[in-house]
Formats: structure tokens, C-alpha cells, sequence
């Protein structure tokens, strides 16, 4: 039985190995200009992950294998060096690659995190609530108006509380159910909690970031690619979080700026 | 004798014509019962509706390729005909006549992301059922006031999913219904004692089953505005009361 | 240490209801937890078929389903809103009333007294209350099932604002919410009244000769684990009650100002939303190696008794066992890299993160150089044990990925997370149990157990368990976000077949564990009697009679003259020699 449960444990480790190597569900494919570092970091880490999980499984399965049902007469042995190689090995290979993966990830942290958006990146809010996300682009005046949450009233269409009437700023705020980005172009985007915890994923962006109730915070993304992607929620928020979800589409500068005046005249 | 025999003829025949009028009566009342109608216009151009953007729901998109959906604060059909008003009386009718409660069951659609009916008036303690039409799953989260005594629920209905079969215990006026997980879907569920009517694309409107007498009949319009009107039913007849909302706040 | 454990002594009940019910007596405490935490399995188990059906079968109608609650699942179809509401309660029953349970409450309270040579624990009323204490919480959690509208759908991590606004969030958010709250700050109630005795038994009474040093690693691992229990738990259970008064008071720690749900405005102001992630998450990271450590104190004991050999350091276990503990405080924030914490805070919890790696790995390695020259026995006990080497390995790996920010900013809330944790707590941690439960069940009954069923029972869920967690790793990959109740984004749809797999895996994995429970039930009444010694183990429990009498070790307590594992030692007169040996003799690799 030992040598069966040796074999079944070099077979499990290989099985479970072949699905990554064959790239049988891949990752989605990155459409970012800094998701790059995030890649490589990823498939640092899948290798040195893959060496340690395939090597340490193979090595119990080899000394399962070698050393049960022993000669009864058999004398025990200790494993060269001992304890104090294990250790040490412990902390050669696993601290120092650990160490450098901390210190080589912070760079793919520190781009989508450290940097301060560009100037010219083109502002948008993106409104998170019980179960869809709502977008808002500040006009020509280039500013969000004020929300006033005793105004939001989503049968009128009022889903960010704005008051057209008397708050200057917010009458040439376009509201939308879908967000659209120019290709190429820095986005930096404010995100609003309406109600609950929500977070924004767009895994082919290599963004995701949570809301936070009462912390409005921003972060900032350059789409490379023209196409639809989604964006899903992965903070549990009630019964409809499965559902939600809005689309993102990357356009050209010119589709974009059609797209965004047909919205303005629809407010 | 014949004193005794005559006295039994007359003693009988009135008791007999007695009954007869108890019987008769009574179906003269019922006969009698009659209808408050009218019509309920918007004054002055009806307010712009935007359209409704559904893509957070593909399916919903693909229901209303040919035929946008538009918000529904104000349905206005041709000549101003105000639609989704509920008429009901708020004055002058008995206990009795409170209490009965009818026995059909409205019936609120999920239909291509939107309610249908809109607006579904009904009694207090009459049963309402909630079904989807739709391919794609709704919750149903109807928020009466804490004041009223009605209870909040929310529940789910994911296609083919059976009906919902509820009943508010309370009057109110109205309770705001809305689907979370598609968050233009709204609606208003009005709670009323004794009879009421909704008014259709044409603005036009009856109350059946009204007994005779005096009353004052309110004209509901979302979220909360209200017209009143005096009105006298006579029996078997149909009383009239027109009504006129203006836009705005 | 006490020569004479005085005050612990109680004399031998004599009524049914102190024998059995209202025990002061540490063995039949540890039975009380073991049976709780089974009943709890099997009920988390059978609430993860439900969620499977549904995750693999979408709006598949499962029988009888309406029975359990018309509302939830009407036409026996499974509403989203119940899906987590089942959801919620397989973690929190798994997490709390199982994993810190069995391995840590179970078999802590019956063998700890007796591996460092008491009569009972220091505080036996404060043992008999910390179970019923938890008895209760279980049933105050229960009870969720059956009010208004169902148990809480928050998950049995209940982030605020959700968990803190009430009834106008969702289903289940009123008196189901209350409940969950109340019942976890009672559960820790038990735990804070279990710890005070771990800890003062393992302080001050081990018998002459039992130094900390000459402690079964069992021992040390139930002793470092009920130190992070008192202070974890301290902290969970405020956070409950203020999650409570926010409900109740109308206090707004969790809930920060100007919310609108459902269209309503909310009244509360000021709070805090991330408040209530970092005091769940300080309890919530030192809870998950409350339930591993004891696991891997078990795995070292019992791999130890059927390799005929000690570690290749028993000092360097206890000192990696407890480095885990005390990292464990320093890398909660982990779980909250991309909650909106500041940035730098998340890179500062990704090094201690990675660095307990090191200690973990250290642990690993010599399990499998000690394997090296051994002379292993290959049973039901020993599978379990080498089968959660193979599963931690497999979990701590894709700890790896879920260390690093950067790499989190893909996988976290993934199917990727899920499998991660899955792979250590409910494999791993649950593998030691089974370990600790077909080593340590005829000591504690008096019967064996069937070998062969527990084998089988091991094949099946080791190869099972692999088929059900491996493929969450894949779909997290995918980017397939975790706590859904239906994948009906278009990017999901692929992935369905996988899911369809898992749940086959599943079912047929959870089928097997009848095998399991069987055993248990029959061996206990008709299974072969137990001698005293039957794996001819060397620490106290083995020197003692089967099943121990009242007071663990008859007219005179025990006097240690041995290290805990002297197995196969050169010099020594025979293959072991037992703690309680007075034989002497020089061992040529005793630990300096």
C-alpha cells in the first residue's frame, strides 16, 4: 500500500501540474500598459511555487516509498546533516526566495499604487451600489458636482443625488451605465460607495480595488486595447453581487468622444 | 270565526309581503350599488421621460432592441390622459364596507426588466401575487413606511420561479417597490380600504361595487401627490369626478 | 510543577448527570467537543452539497429543499439570497465549531492532561462550562435557520456595512444577523474559559520529571495554540458586540455616514467600515493556525509512533510552531490588501506574509527528512498523517501567489483564495483529526477501529479531496470570483464544466466520510477491545490503562524519566522506551 500511495501522490502532483502548463484556463489576457509587472511577477511565483510543490511532493513520495515495510532488523538512519541542513535549507531557499519576491513585487505594487496619476488623465467616477455600478463624467467644466444623498431617487434616474437646478457644477455631469475609455489614455477614476462594500475588478485591466463606505478613493489605469470587458463586483454584497456587473468599453479617441456626446444629450 | 280566519288571512299576507320586501329589498339593494368613473389628465406638456440604459443586463438589452424602455414617473397617453393613477375613497364609507375584502388577486409582472403593472392598487388583507416573465432573475423589495405596521420583505424570483403570493395588513399610501438587482426597475404598491381603480392609457377610470351614499374619492399620482373630490352615489348610478395633476414639485 | 496535582482533584461522580452530562472531568469534556464538533461536520458538509448542486447545476430543483425553507428555495430551487445564507453557515459552522473545535478542544481536553502526567485540568467547573458555553452558541447559531427570514448572507466573514445596517440590506440581516453575532461572542466566551485551563495545566501541572522540554509535541501544539486563542478571541468577541449594538442601539462603529440603500437614508454616522475588517481579521489570521497547529503537533506525533524514530529535532518543531504563532499576529492585513487600507500598510503585511513561510517549510522538511532511514508503519493513522504533509504542501504553495500585493490584485476574492484555504483547513486541519482520531480512539474507548475501512475511507478522501480543491486553483486563475451564487457573466460560462466536476467530486468525497462515521459508531460498541498500548507509543497516554480511569493514572501519578519519542534508540534495551521507563542509558543524538 505504501508503494501505491507513493505512486498516487507523484500522480496527483504532475495531474495537478498540467492544467498550468498547458494554459487549459489561462489567465485573461492583460490589455494594461503597467499590467506587464504584475505578469511577470505571477509567472515568477508559478515557477518557484512549481519547483518547491512538485519537489517536496516527489521527495515524501520517494521516502514513502523507500522506507515503510522495513526489515525488521533494519537499523534507523538520519538524514545527512540533519536537522541543522533543513533548517538552514529552510532559510537559504525559501527565505531568500520569498525575500526577493516581496521586494521585486513592489515595483508591480508601487506602479498602480505610488504613482500619482498624469495630469491630463481624464477623470471619471464610478459609483458603486446594492447591485449595478453607475458612472458619472464631469462635462467640459471638468468638475463632479455635489452629491446629495436625500435626492437619489434611481426610479427617476437620479442615481447619484445630483441637483441639476442649483448646483452649477453638476448640470453638465453625464451619468451612464456603461463606462467608455479612449485607448491609450490614463483614466484616473473616483470610486464612491453609495451603500455597502463593493469592489471594482476588471481582471484583463489588472485592476481591483474595493469601495470603502465613507473613504472615497481613487485609483488609475491606461487601457491598451479596443474591446468590451467586464466589470464584476467580488465584495459580497447582498443577495444580487453575483449579478454585478457593468461593461467597459476600450474605443478609439474618436468613438470615445461620439460616445460621450451621444450620453450628454440623452441626460 | 270568521273574525279568527280573517285575522290569520291579513296576519299572513303581511308577513308574507313583509318578507317578500325584506327579500326584495335587499336585491334592491344590491341592484343598487353603483360606480364612481372619470377621467384624470395631465395639465400642461407632458415632462420629458429619459430612457432607461439596461446594459448592466444583456438580456434586458436584448428585450428592448426594438421598443427602449423610458422611466415611468409620468405616463401620459394623447390629450394628456394621465395614467397610473389610483382612485380610491377616503371618506364615508362604513366598517363593514371597509372590511370586506375583495376576492381576485392583482397580479405584478416582472416583465422585460420593467413592472407591469406599474402601479397595483389593492385592499388591505387582499392577497397579491408577484410572477416573472423574465429570463433573468429579479428580487422584489417592497419598503413600506415602519409607521404603518405593513412588514418589509425582499425575496428573489429567479426565472420560472413560482409566484409570490403576499398581502399588506395596512393601509398605506403608497409602499415603493424596487428591484436591487436592476436598480431602474420601480414600482408602487397603493393599500387601500374599500374599492378602487387605476387609470389606464386613457386616463379613464371606474370604481365598481360602490354602495349608495356620500363620499370623498382621493386621486393618487407617485410618489405623493394627492387630489381630492367630493362625489354622491345614487343607487344603481355612476357618479363622475375628473381630476388634473400638474408636473413638478 | 506539583508532586501532588491537589487541587484538581474531584472525586469519581457516581450520578448519571455528573458522569455524562455536567462532567468536571477533562475526558469526558474532550468526548462532548468531539461529538459536537462530528454532528457540526456533518452538517457543514451536507450544507456544501447543497451549494455545490446549485454551483454546478444551476436552478437544479434538489428534493425536499422546500422542507428546510419554503421561502429560500421554493419549488425546491435554490433563491441566490439562500445560497449564501447556506453559504455563510457552512464557513462559520466549519471554522468555528469544527476546526477549533476537534483538534484543539477535542483531543487538547482529553490527552493534554494526561501527556503531561495530571490528574485533570486546574479549573475543572470553568472546563464544563467553556462546552456547554459552546454547546450553546451552536444552537443560538442554529436557531438562525428557523426565524423570519433565514440565517445571515453576509458570509461568515461579515464585512460591515452589510452586517452592521440590518434587515434593509437583504434577507436574513435582522434577527439571523443577531444571532450569528451573539453566537460567535458566546462560542468565544468558551474558548477564553478552554484556554485559561490549556494554559495552566501545561504551566503548572506536569507531574516530577515532565519538563516543558520532555512534552509530547501534541502538548507544546495545544499549549502555543491556546495562547493565541486567549487573545484572539478576547478580541472577536467585542467586535460582536459592537457589530450587536449597531443593530440594536443604534450606534454607528461600522457604518460610516450618508448611506442609501434601497433608496432609504440611513441615519447612522461617523463609523468606521474598515474598523470592523482589521478587528476580524487580527482574530480571524491567528484562528486559521488555531487550527492547523494543533494538526501539525498531531501529524508529529503520531508520523513519530509509526516511523520508530524522533524527529530530526524536536526543539526545532516547537521553535517553528511557535514563530507561526507569533507571526501570525503580524500578517492579518493580508486579507486586506486591496481593501482601501493604505497601500503601504498592505505592502508591510506582505513580508511577515511571506516570511512565515519559512518556519512552515522548516516544519515540512523535517517531517519528510525524519521519514529518511525510518522504519515506517503504514495504517489508517499514519495515511492521514502523511496525506496532510501532501495537502499542506499543496495549500501553504498557492500561499505563495496570495502573499504578494501585486499578485493579489488578480486573485483576491478568486476561486484561487478559496482552494487555498480549503486545501489547509478543510484537508489539512481535517486530516489531522482523522489522524488523531484512528491513533487516539482506542485509547479513549477501549475498542480499535477498523483498519480497513479506515483505510479505504483514507484512499477515497485523499484522492477525492484533491479532485474537488485542485481545480478551485484554475478557475481563480480564470479570474472566476468566488461567493457567487450562479455564473451568468458571459466570461463565466466556460468555466461551468469545471464546476460541474468539482461538485461530482464532492459528493462522491462527502459520500465516503459515511464510511468513516460508521466505523466510529460501530467500533465504539462492537469494535475488537483495545489494549493499553496498542501502537506501542512512548508518551503518558500510552503508559496509563485503556480507557484511563477517573483520575488518569490510578493509586500513583506517574514520574517522567524520558524524553517524549525514544524510539529505536542505540543503547537503550529495547525498540521503545516509555516516558515513565526508569531505565538509563546515554542517547547518542539526545538534543543539547
Amino acid at each position: 500500500m505504501a508503494k501505491l500511495f507513493a505512486v498516487t501522490i507523484i500522480l496527483i502532483a504532475i495531474g495537478s501540474a498540467i492544467p498550468i502548463v498547458m494554459h487549459m484556463w489561462p489567465m485573461p489576457a492583460d490589455i494594461s500598459l503597467n499590467g506587464h509587472l504584475i505578469d511577470e511577477q505571477y509567472a515568477d511565483t508559478m515557477m518557484e511555487a512549481g519547483l518547491a510543490f512538485l519537489s517536496s511532493q516527489i521527495l515524501l513520495a520517494i521516502f514513502i516509498w523507500k522506507f515503510s515495510h522495513p526489515k525488521p532488523d533494519a537499523k534507523v538512519k538520519y538524514f545527512p546533516g540533519g536537522a541543522r541542513v533543513l533548517v538552514i535549507a529552510g532559510f537559504l531557499l525559501v527565505g531568500t526566495e520569498v525575500v526577493a519576491l516581496g521586494v521585486f513585487g513592489a515595483k508591480a505594487w508601487g506602479m498602480a499604487y505610488f504613482t500619482p496619476p498624469a495630469a491630463d488623465a481624464i477623470p471619471i467616477q464610478v459609483q458603486a451600489q446594492q447591485f449595478a455600478f453607475y458612472f458619472r463624467y464631469p462635462g467640459p467644466d471638468g468638475k463632479f458636482g455635489p452629491i446629495h444623498p436625500n435626492l437619489i431617487d434611481d426610479a427617476e434616474g437620479n442615481y447619484f443625488g445630483l441637483d441639476t437646478t442649483n448646483d452649477q457644477d453638476s448640470k453638465d455631469d453625464i451619468v451612464t451605465a456603461e463606462i467608455a475609455v479612449p485607448v491609450n489614455r490614463e483614466v484616473h477614476l473616483f470610486m464612491h460607495s453609495r451603500d455597502l462594500g463593493h469592489s471594482f475588478y476588471v481582471p484583463e485591466l489588472r485592476v481591483h480595488q474595493d469601495f470603502v463606505p465613507g473613504l472615497d478613493l481613487t485609483i488609475h489605469f491606461t487601457a491598451t486595447k479596443i474591446g468590451r470587458y467586464e466589470i464584476v463586483c467580488t465584495q459580497l454584497c447582498g443577495l444580487g453581487h453575483y449579478a454585478m456587473t457593468a461593461y467597459l468599453d476600450v474605443k478609439s479617441q474618436e468613438d470615445y468622444e461620439t460616445w460621450l456626446k451621444q450620453q450628454a444629450a440623452l441626460q | 270565526m270568521r273574525n279568527g280566519r280573517n285575522f290569520t288571512v291579513v296576519l299572513s299576507t303581511v308577513v308574507l309581503i313583509s318578507c317578500g320586501a325584506l327579500i326584495l329589498g335587499q336585491k334592491v339593494n344590491a341592484a343598487g350599488e353603483g360606480k364612481i368613473t372619470g377621467t384624470v389628465k395631465l395639465e400642461g406638456p407632458a415632462p420629458h421621460m429619459r430612457g432607461i440604459d439596461m446594459s448592466k443586463d444583456p438580456w434586458c438589452v436584448k428585450q428592448h432592441a426594438n421598443s427602449p424602455a423610458h422611466i415611468e414617473t409620468w405616463v401620459v397617453g394623447s390629450d394628456g390622459a394621465l395614467e397610473n393613477v389610483v382612485l380610491y375613497i377616503s371618506q364615508g364609507l362604513n366598517g363593514t364596507e371597509m372590511a370586506a375584502v375583495p376576492k381576485s388577486v392583482p397580479v405584478f409582472d416582472q416583465k422585460n426588466c420593467m413592472y407591469v403593472p406599474h402601479v397595483l392598487a389593492m385592499d388591505t388583507s387582499q392577497d397579491y401575487k408577484v410572477i416573472t416573465s423574465d429570463q433573468t432573475t429579479h428580487n422584489i423589495h417592497p419598503l413600506p413606511n415602519p409607521m404603518t405596521g405593513n412588514i418589509p420583505w425582499n425575496e428573489s424570483q429567479p426565472p420560472g420561479a413560482a409566484p409570490i403570493v403576499k398581502n399588506w395588513k395596512h393601509e398605506e399610501v403608497a409602499i415603493p417597490v424596487q428591484c436591487n438587482i436592476h436598480p431602474w426597475m420601480h414600482g408602487w404598491f397603493v393599500v387601500v380600504k374599500g374599492p378602487y381603480a387605476t387609470t389606464d392609457d386613457k386616463g379613464e377610470y371606474t370604481i365598481n361595487n360602490v354602495p349608495p351614499g356620500s363620499y370623498t374619492v382621493t386621486a393618487w399620482h407617485e410618489p405623493d401627490m394627492t387630489q381630492t373630490a367630493k362625489v354622491t352615489v345614487a343607487s344603481g348610478q355612476a357618479a363622475t369626478a375628473n381630476f388634473s395633476f400638474k408636473a413638478g414639485r | 510543577m506539583h508532586e501532588v496535582s491537589a487541587h484538581a482533584a474531584h472525586g469519581a461522580p457516581t450520578s448519571f448527570i455528573r458522569k455524562y452530562i455536567f462532567s468536571l472531568d477533562h475526558k469526558v469534556i474532550g468526548k462532548q467537543y468531539y461529538a459536537l464538533a462530528l454532528v457540526a461536520v456533518f452538517v457543514g458538509m451536507f450544507l456544501s452539497w447543497l451549494m455545490r448542486l446549485h454551483l454546478g447545476f444551476a436552478n437544479y430543483a434538489i428534493p425536499g429543499l422546500h422542507l428546510l425553507s419554503k421561502t429560500g428555495a421554493p419549488g425546491n430551487v435554490m433563491t441566490p439570497e439562500y445560497y449564501l445564507q447556506l453559504m455563510t453557515m457552512h464557513g462559520t459552522i466549519m471554522v468555528f465549531f469544527v476546526l477549533t473545535t476537534a483538534p484543539f478542544a477535542a483531543f487538547g481536553n482529553f490527552f493534554l492532561p494526561i501527556q503531561v502526567g495530571a490528574e485533570d485540568m486546574p479549573f475543572p467547573h470553568f472546563n464544563m462550562m467553556s462546552f456547554w458555553v459552546t454547546f450553546v452558541a451552536f444552537l443560538v447559531l442554529i436557531s438562525s435557520f428557523f426565524v423570519g427570514d433565514g440565517p445571515t448572507l453576509a458570509g461568515w466573514t461579515q464585512y460591515a456595512p452589510l452586517s452592521a445596517v440590518g434587515s434593509v440590506a437583504g434577507p436574513g440581516q435582522g434577527l439571523g444577523e443577531i444571532l450569528w453575532a451573539s453566537s460567535i461572542a458566546i462560542f468565544c466566551v468558551g474558548q477564553l474559559l478552554g484556554s485559561l485551563n490549556f494554559i495552566t495545566t501545561t504551566l503548572d501541572m506536569r507531574t516530577k520529571g515532565m519538563s516543558l522540554m520532555r512534552m509530547p509535541l501534541t502538548s507544546w501544539a495545544w499549549f502555543i495554540t491556546s495562547l493565541m486563542g486567549l487573545t484572539a478571541f478576547a478580541v472577536l468577541m467585542p467586535a460582536c458586540i459592537l457589530l450587536i449594538l449597531d443593530h440594536v442601539a443604534g450606534t454607528s462603529f461600522f457604518i460610516a455616514s450618508n448611506l442609501v440603500i434601497s433608496g432609504q437614508l440611513l441615519h447612522h454616522s461617523g463609523g468606521s467600515t474598515l474598523l470592523w475588517q482589521h478587528l476580524f481579521w487580527f482574530f480571524g489570521h491567528p484562528e486559521v493556525y488555531i487550527a492547523i497547529v494543533p494538526g501539525m503537533g498531531i501529524v508529529s506525533h503520531v508520523l513519530i509512533t509509526n516511523m520508530r524514530r524522533p524527529l530530526l529535532s524536536h526543539r526545532v518543531i516547537i521553535a517553528c510552531m511557535t514563530s507561526i504563532g507569533v507571526l501570525s499576529y503580524m500578517v492579518y492585513g493580508h486579507h486586506m490588501f486591496v481593501s482601501g487600507m493604505n497601500p503601504a500598510s498592505s505592502l508591510a503585511f506582505s513580508f511577515p506574509t511571506l516570511i512565515i513561510t519559512i518556519p512552515a517549510t522548516i516544519i515540512v522538511l523535517i517531517w519528510i527528512g525524519s521519514l529518511y532511514g525510518s522504519k515506517l508503519r503504514i495504517n489508517a493513522a499514519s495515511l492521514f498523517a502523511l496525506g496532510f504533509i501532501s495537502m499542506f504542501i499543496s495549500g501553504g504553495v498557492s500561499g505563495f501567489f496570495l502573499a504578494q500585493p501585486s499578485i493579489d490584485i488578480m486573485l483576491h476574492a478568486t476561486y484561487f483564495v478559496v482552494g487555498h484555504f480549503h486545501l489547509v483547513m478543510a484537508v489539512a486541519a481535517i486530516f489531522g483529526i482523522f489522524a488523531g482520531t484512528y491513533f487516539w480512539f482506542p485509547k479513549m474507548t477501549g475498542h480499535m477501529m477498523n483498519e480497513t475501512l479506515g483505510k479505504l475511507h483514507f484512499w477515497l478522501t485523499f484522492v477525492g479531496a484533491y479532485c474537488i480543491f485542485m481545480p478551485f486553483h484554475y478557475l481563480g486563475i480564470a479570474a472566476n470570483v468566488r461567493r457567487y451564487q450562479a455564473f451568468t457573466d458571459p466570461y463565466l460560462i466556460p468555466l461551468i464544466p469545471v464546476h460541474k466536476f468539482i461538485t461530482v467530486a464532492a459528493l462522491a468525497t462527502g459520500a465516503a466520510q459515511f464510511i468513516f462515521l460508521y466505523n466510529l459508531v460501530h467500533s465504539r460498541f462492537w469494535g475488537a477491545a483495545a489494549p493499553d498500548n496498542p501502537w506501542e507509543g512512548t508518551s503518558l497516554e500510552w503508559s496509563t490503562a485503556t480507557p484511563p480511569p477517573h483520575n488518569n493514572f490510578g493509586d500513583k501519578m506517574p514520574v517522567v524519566y524520558h524524553d517524549p519519542y525514544e524510539y529505536n534508540i542505540e543503547g537503550a534495551s529495547s525498540e521503545y522506551v516509555m516516558q515513565t521507563s526508569p531505565e538509563q542509558y546515554t542517547n547518542p543524538h539526545e538534543e543539547k
